[in-house]
C-alpha cells in the first residue's frame, strides 16, 4: 500500500506525501534495487513515526533500513521541544549507543600475513566476548556514576587509552547531560561485571586491510592507505543500556498515554521532551551513551595489549568512533534559522559534514568519518560526511548492511561450521564461541553493503573513502 | 506447571518466542523456556540451582513483560541459564522459582544473548476452549 504511494525525488531518495495522521513526509534513501526489496513494514513505522508530535522536515529512512520495535533500524527522526516535541525510547532502541570504532595500526598486510591464525587467537583469548562473558574490570557504585558520567574520558583517566582517542570520538568521548540516578539499580548490576565485554549477535571484532582507496585526499586526511591494516570494533552499553530501554518503555507507554498521545504501537514507547519522563529517559539514556563510550575505549586498549603482543611496533590510533542508536541534542538550520532538536538516530549513522563544530581541527577540512560495517566475511566502508548531507537528513546515513533474513531461516539454510570453512578459504580467520551464532550471522543473511554504501553515496549523504576487507573476525 | 509447550516464530530481524498451557502461569512458564532455546538446547540446562522471582502487574501482557525482562535481568547479572520453572498465581502477579545453572561455554554452546523481551507480537490470550496462549519477540 506504502509502496505505491512512493514518489521519486532524486536518483536515490523518495518520499511519500502525508496523509492521514501523519504531519511531514517519509523520505527514503535508497537505490531502485533496495526500493524494490525494502520490506513494506519500514514504510509502515516510518509513517507512524511522522505521525508523532513535534517532528521537524520528515521521517527518513536509510537505504539500509529494516523493520525495527516502533521505529525502523535505518529510521532518522528529529523533534523540537518548542513545538511539542517527543523523546522516544523505542526510536533510540535497546543497544544504546551500539556503534562503531576503527582503529589505524600502523602495520601493512605483508606484517600481518601469515599471522592472521595467531593474531585471532591472542584477541580471542585478550576479548572477553559471547554469552556469559565477564570483563576484568569491577566496578563500586561510586565508580559506575563516574563511568556513566565520564565516558570514554573515564575509561582513559582510568589508564584505558590516550587523549588523543577522545579527540576522534563523538562528543569528544563524554556526552553530557548523563544523570545516573535515572538508571536504575537492576541496570548498574548488569553491567558489573561487563565493562570490557564485546557481546555477542552482529557484535564483533575485526582486523581489516584497506583493498580499495576511492578518495585518496581523505584517506590521507583519514591516515589510510592501500593494504594498511584497520581494526573494527562493533558493540554497545551491554546489559546497563538494554535495561534502560528496559525500564523506560513502559514508564513512556503510561506518560504518552497521560499526555494524550495516541501510539499506532506501543513500541512507539514516547513521552514529551519537555515532560519529567521525557528528561529522565534522556538523562539515563545519556549515561547509556557513556556506558558504550567506556566500554569500547576499554575494548581498544585491550585490542592494543594483543596487538602488542605479536606486533610490538604497531601503534593502534583511533581514527574515529560512531554510536548508531542514540538521541542528541543538536542545532540545524530550519527554514534559515538555527533550532535545537532532539535527533533520535535508529541504526544510522551520525554523518556531519566538513566545518562542523563539533568535529576535531585534523577533520574539519573533510568531514566526520562514518564507519559501515559489512557482515562477517564481507567488505566495510569508511566515508565522509557531506555538507549536502546536513539538509538532507539532519548529517545521516546508514548504518551497515542490513539484515535481509531472519536468525532461523539463517540457520536452516547455513551450519556454523561450513561458513567457517568457506571464509577460511578466502583466507578470512573467524573466532566464534557458538556454531550457530555464526550460522545466525551468515554473510547472506544479510543485504549487500556495497549496493547500501553505493546508494548513501549517490544519495548524497556521505562520500566512500576506502574499502576495508576482514582478515580476522573475532564474533560474539 | 510443566503442562503445555513452547515454540520458537520466525521473525525478519530477530526471535519469537511462545508458550501455551491450560493457564496464564503455564504459559509464561512455557515461554520462558523458549526464551532459554534463543539462546541454547533448555536440555542442556541442568535444573541445579534456584531463584525466586515475584511479579505483579494488573495486565496480563505488561505482566508478562514484567517477569520476561526480570528473568532476563537475573540471567545476565546471575550469568545462568533456566530451563525449568513453576509459577503460581498470587495477588496481581506471579509468584515464580527458576531452576538452572552457570553458563557453561563448552557445555551450552550459548547462540546469542537475548538483549530484551519487547512489546512486538506481544500476546497474552486465552482461547475459547480455556487454554492461554503468551507471545513476543525478543531482541538478540
Amino acid at each position: 500500500m506504502f509502496a505505491n504511494k512512493l514518489h521519486r525525488e532524486a536518483e536515490a531518495r523518495w518520499s511519500i506525501e502525508p496523509f492521514d495522521r501523519m504531519q511531514v513526509p517519509v523520505v527514503v534513501f535508497a537505490d531502485d534495487e533496495l526500493i524494490r526489496e525494502m520490506d513494506e513494514q519500514v514504510y509502515q513505522q516510518a509513517a507512524n513515526v511522522a505521525a508523532l508530535p513535534g517532528i521537524v522536515k520528515a521521517s527518513y529512512a536509510m537505504a539500509d533500513a529494516h523493520w525495527g520495535y516502533g521505529f525502523p533500524i535505518g529510521g532518522v527522526a528529529a523533534f523540537d521541544p518548542e513545538a511539542g516535541g517527543i523523546i522516544s525510547a523505542g526510536g533510540v532502541g535497546f543497544d544504546i549507543s551500539c556503534g562503531v570504532r576503527a582503529l589505524r595500526t600502523g602495520l601493512t598486510y605483508d606484517q600481518v600475513e601469515g599471522k592472521e591464525r595467531e593474531l585471532a587467537e591472542v584477541l580471542a583469548r585478550q576479548i572477553p566476548a559471547g554469552v556469559g562473558s565477564e570483563g576484568k574490570l569491577r566496578l563500586s557504585s561510586t565508580q559506575m556514576d563516574e563511568m556513566l558520567t565520564g565516558g570514554a574520558l573515564w575509561a582513559v583517566e582510568e589508564g584505558y587509552g590516550t587523549r588523543a582517542d577522545l579527540k576522534h570520538t563523538e562528543e569528544n568521548g563524554r556526552m553530557a547531560g548523563a544523570e545516573p540516578r535515572y538508571v536504575s539499580e537492576h541496570a548498574k548490576q548488569r553491567q558489573e561485571k561487563e565493562v570490557g565485554t564485546l557481546g555477542s549477535g552482529n557484535h564483533y571484532l575485526e582486523v581489516q586491510r584497506v583493498t580499495a582507496v576511492h578518495d585518496g585526499d581523505i584517506a590521507k586526511v583519514f591516515g589510510l592507505a592501500l593494504n594498511d591494516i584497520t581494526v573494527m570494533i562493533h558493540c554497545g552499553s551491554r546489559g546497563l543500556g538494554h535495561q534502560i530501554a528496559t525500564d523506560f518503555a513502559p514508564k513512556m507507554i503510561k506518560a504518552a498515554k497521560e499526555h494524550g498521545l495516541e501510539l499506532a504501537d506501543r513500541e512507539l514507547a514516547c513521552a514529551p521532551i519537555k515532560s519529567d519522563v521525557g528528561r529522565q529517559y534522556y538523562g539515563a539514556m545519556c549515561a547509556g551513551i557513556n556506558c558504550a563510550l567506556a566500554n569500547r575505549q576499554v575494548l581498544t586498549h585491550l585490542t592494543r595489549e594483543a596487538f602488542a603482543r605479536l606486533f610490538p611496533r604497531a601503534e593502534l590510533t583511533l581514527l574515529y568512533d560512531v554510536s548508531h542508536n542514540t538521541c542528541k541534542v543538536e542545532e540545524h538550520e530550519i527554514d534559515g534559522r538555527p533550532r535545537k532538536l532532539y535527533v533520535h538516530r535508529k541504526g544510522a549513522t551520525r554523518a556531519f559534514g566538513p566545518g562542523h563544530p563539533s568535529l576535531p581541527q585534523d577533520l574539519q577540512a573533510v568531514g566526520q568519518p562514518v564507519l559501515i560495517g559489512g557482515t562477517m566475511g564481507t567488505a566495510s566502508y569508511i566515508l565522509a560526511g557531506t555538507t549536502e548531507g546536513m539538509n538532507l537528513a539532519f548529517g545521516s546515513c546508514c548504518h551497515g548492511a542490513g539484515r535481509a533474513m531472519s536468525r532461523s531461516q539463517a540457520t536452516k539454510r547455513w551450519h556454523g561450521k561450513d561458513i567457517v570453512m568457506h571464509l577460511a578459504q578466502k583466507g578470512i580467520v573467524i573466532k566464534g564461541s557458538s556454531m550457530r551464532g555464526i550460522a545466525e550471522e551468515a554473510p547472506g543473511a544479510y543485504k549487500d553493503v556495497t549496493v547500501v554504501v553505493d546508494a548513501t553515496e549517490k544519495a548524497g549523504l556521505a562520500h566512500k573513502v576506502a574499502r576495508l576487507e576482514p582478515l580476522v573476525c573475532v564474533k560474539g | 506447571m510443566a503442562t503445555g509447550h513452547w515454540e520458537l516464530f520466525s521473525h525478519p530481524a530477530d526471535i519469537g518466542i511462545r508458550g501455551l498451557g491450560p493457564t496464564r502461569e503455564a504459559a509464561f512458564a512455557q515461554a520462558a523456556v523458549a526464551l532459554t532455546a534463543v539462546i541454547t538446547d533448555p536440555e542442556k540446562v541442568e535444573p541445579r540451582e534456584a531463584i525466586d522471582i515475584v511479579c505483579r502487574d494488573p495486565d496480563d501482557e505488561l505482566l508478562f513483560m514484567s517477569w520476561l525482562g526480570t528473568l532476563l535481568c537475573e540471567m545476565d547479572t546471575r550469568k545462568m541459564l533456566f530451563s525449568r520453572f513453576e509459577i503460581e498465581r498470587i495477588e496481581g502477579g506471579i509468584r515464580a522459582r527458576a531452576w538452572g545453572e552457570p553458563v557453561d561455554v563448552e557445555k551450552h554452546d550459548p547462540a546469542v544473548e537475548v538483549k530484551a523481551a519487547t512489546y512486538a507480537g506481544l500476546k497474552v490470550e486465552q482461547d475459547s476452549a480455556g487454554n492461554w496462549l503468551a507471545q513476543c519477540i525478543v531482541d538478540v
